[in-house]
């Protein structure tokens, strides 16, 4: 999309297709001849990554549903049908539940990748600030569908969880009343998670079209951080992309299958395989732990902050660290993208990253002692991380020396190298071998 | 190599918080009034199950079939096992439908609109010792027994920082029938010196959310006697209740352990193929 189209219909049905509603040229342009950086790494994978994991997600979920009953006296029992009855039903629901993890690792990885090599400045706002609305939607989605096997977790975790909207003065409880369908979590809430968990994957899907969309307008970043300028800086989708991006799919699918295979329930929590019982609290209600990070901030804030109580505290300071990410491109005021050549950005990005991984942890903790303590540091950490130092080390911190372009830095790393006329190869790469 | 000792560094400083954290948790102990529980972990069993070739030992299964028969299902239930399903013991259809005609269940309504009940057959899933909960609970002192269909997943004791890390590369997943074989063994200990006991309750240093639990030692020496030599001790008992309840809980283990292994050799072997494939596509591009 990136200059005019190369697609040349060959047979007769492909110009009769061409001329009515060109969907090959589409997809030609997109997928095979699109121009991508030659320098990009295997961080730069994970969004073909996510591609699968969306649909394997999707296809799981959707024959899942022709077997699970939503509804407080079945959903438990339907999903163990599903494990002992269905065939080949413990593979779709280890593949499902699992997959959602799965698909939460490759999106962190995904972000990470975007925050290290600064992929959220302009002119890709708009792209980034898809992702993070894409990332946002996956967690209303991952929240709603724990919450249908009707295990004791998925009960109380949603109980905690709508219970954050009563926070909110005056109008909090109707918010939750609203959400639940009552006041309490029952059928009412079971039925709506279900639809909704059946229609926001679609949503998703949707907006997914929209960040691949624009990401083939402006085009990929790369690691050095600079645009392309020529077209010896690009090779081809097809089939540069393609293949790096097949081979590690294929290794994260492994790793996936690992866990579907040996150890399934790792990830979940035994408590979900007890009934849902309303007369009965867990002692630790914990959520599935791709949201440890969110919760060790929402329990962090354990003092009133002027006219604002720490519950509701809590609640903004979970919301503002999912928030602040839509307004990042605005807070980095650094003119170099790529943390590759920002040496004090990349230390505070791993410090950040470490962070996160704490929190997690942290997260999984008792609310007590020294653990709030540590969770308060690590929020300070993460909310200074945005609101701090990127605009702030953006503005005093010296770059190393950029290269030219990525030819010139792509040429400079394999100085020496075996591979003499790279030039000449990317712009006829079919011609040897 | 900066980044890496930056790296190091970073990773230094986490570890550092963490092992403070992991002060603070020991910090509230007390060897009379815990708070966390259980007192003691379970101790790591040999299951033939674990590991990647996992599988169920049949004649095991048997024997623990026959201890929750004979013991267990006094006061638990186990509704989510169909009698059909006892032919992964290794049972014949003639020898499940003989064992389902043990069981009487209820029926109905016939034509005359009314209940009865009849011998069981193989499509019919074990009938529970109480007609429900509040009835299991009022004959147990106030504790319903547990139903046994899912237990063995349903319990696990924490595993803490780092060992979760360590289980995914050992492939640990057998908390559950650890809990199970540590708390059926542990009931012979004394409780420490001026601990508590509340009363109807009995001490167990292994029980997940106390320190006592309502069920009394179910089972000991010589209790059911096996026909295959297996020797007749708690401890035996104890692992073969412990794996028929994992089969309980996960009748498709076994499937899943052998399609995963078929599964993991195609990946590998297409990974290596993609590898290759891309060193090729890409070997006269500098990158």
């Amino acid at each position: 999309m990136s200059g005019h189209s190369s697609y040349t219909p060959k047979t007769g049905i492909e110009k009769w297709i061409d001329a009515r509603m060109p969907l090959p040229r589409l997809a030609y342009d997109s997928f095979v001849a699109f121009p991508v950086p030659r320098n990009l790494n295997y961080a730069y994978t994970f969004g073909g990554i996510l591609a699968i994991m969306l649909v394997i997600q999707i296809l799981t979920g959707v024959v899942l549903a022709m077997h699970y009953a939503a509804n407080t006296g079945l959903a438990f029992e339907s999903v163990e049908k599903i494990m002992r009855d269905v065939n080949s039903g413990w593979l779709l629901r280890y593949m499902h539940a699992n997959g959602a993890s799965f698909f939460f690792v490759a999106v962190y990885i995904h972000i990470y990748r975007g925050l290290y090599y600064g992929s959220y400045k302009a002119p890709r706002e708009l792209l980034w600030i898809l992702g993070v609305l894409i990332f946002f939607l996956m967690m209303a989605t991952a929240f709603m569908g724990y919450v249908l096997p009707w295990g004791q977790m998925s009960f109380w975790g949603a109980t905690v969880i709508t219970g954050f909207f009563t926070a909110f003065p005056v109008i909090g409880e109707s918010i939750q009343q609203f959400l639940l369908g009552g006041f309490a979590v029952d059928n009412p809430t079971l039925n709506r998670f279900f639809s909704l968990h059946y229609l926001l994957p679609f949503m998703l899907v949707g907006v997914v079209i929209l960040h691949v969309w624009a990401l083939h307008v402006t085009g990929q970043t790369n690691p050095t951080g600079i645009e392309v300028k020529h077209k010896t800086d690009t090779v081809a989708f097809t089939p540069y992309a393609t293949i790096k991006d097949a081979f590690a799919m294929v290794v994260f699918l492994a790793v996936f299958a690992y866990f579907v295979f040996y150890m399934p329930n790792f990830l979940g929590h035994p408590d979900n395989y007890i009934v849902a019982d309303p007369l009965k609290t867990p002692a630790h209600i914990v959520p599935e732990w791709y949201f440890l990070p969110f919760y060790a901030i929402l329990r962090g804030i354990t003092f009133n902050i002027g006219p604002i109580d720490s519950k509701l505290g809590g609640v903004i300071a979970m919301f503002g660290s999912i928030a602040v990410l839509f307004v990042l491109p605005w807070l980095d005021t650094s003119k170099v993208r790529s943390a590759a050549y920002r040496p004090w950005y990349k230390l505070f990005f791993w410090l950040f990253v470490i962070d996160t991984i704490f929190l997690g942890w942290l997260g999984s903790r008792p609310a007590e002692g020294t653990y709030v303590t540590m969770a308060q540091i690590a929020t300070l950490y993460y909310f200074c991380f945005f609101l701090i130092i990127m605009p702030v080390l953006g503005l005093i911190e010296t770059p190393k020396r950029l290269p030219n372009s990525i030819t010139e830095a792509v040429l400079e790393k394999n100085k020496g190298g075996a591979h003499a006329q790279p030039a000449g190869a990317a712009a006829a790469p079919e011609t040897k071998g | 190599m900066k980044t890496i000792l930056k790296g190091f560094a970073a990773l230094g400083l986490g570890m550092a918080l963490v092992t403070g954290a992991l002060g603070a948790e020991e910090g509230g102990h007390s060897a009379a009034e815990p708070t966390h529980f259980p007192i003691k972990k379970p101790a790591y069993q040999e299951w033939s199950f674990a590991g990647p070739f996992g599988h169920y030992d049949k004649a095991q299964l048997q024997r623990g079939l026959k201890i929750y028969k004979e013991v267990c299902s006094a006061c638990h239930s186990m509704k989510r096992v169909a009698f059909r399903d006892l032919e992964e013991l290794g049972y014949s259809e003639d020898q499940v439908k003989a064992f389902a005609a043990e069981y009487e269940v209820e029926d109905g309504p016939n034509g005359d609109g009314e209940m009865f009940t009849r011998a069981a057959k193989p499509s019919d899933y074990f009938p529970s010792p109480f007609p429900n909960v509040e009835a299991a609970a009022a004959a147990n002192n106030g504790a319903a027994p547990p139903d046994f269909s899912l237990l063995a997943k349903a319990r696990a004791v924490e595993r803490g920082f780092p060992n979760f890390i360590f289980d995914v590369f050992t492939m640990y997943q057998e908390q559950g029938p650890d809990y199970i074989h540590a708390l059926l063994t542990g009931y012979n200990e004394q409780p420490p010196e001026g601990m508590e006991i509340p009363e109807g309750t009995h001490y167990n240093p292994y029980f997940i959310a106390g320190k006592s639990l309502a069920m009394a030692q179910p089972i000991d020496d010589g209790v059911v006697s096996f026909d295959d030599g297996s020797p007749e001790t708690l401890e035996q008992y104890s692992h073969d209740v412990a794996a028929f309840m994992m089969w309980a809980a996960e009748p498709k283990l076994e499937d899943r352990k052998k399609t995963g292994f078929r599964v993991m050799m195609f990946m590998l072997v297409f990974a290596g193929l993609l590898y290759l494939t891309k060193r090729k596509v890409w070997s006269n591009v500098d990158h």
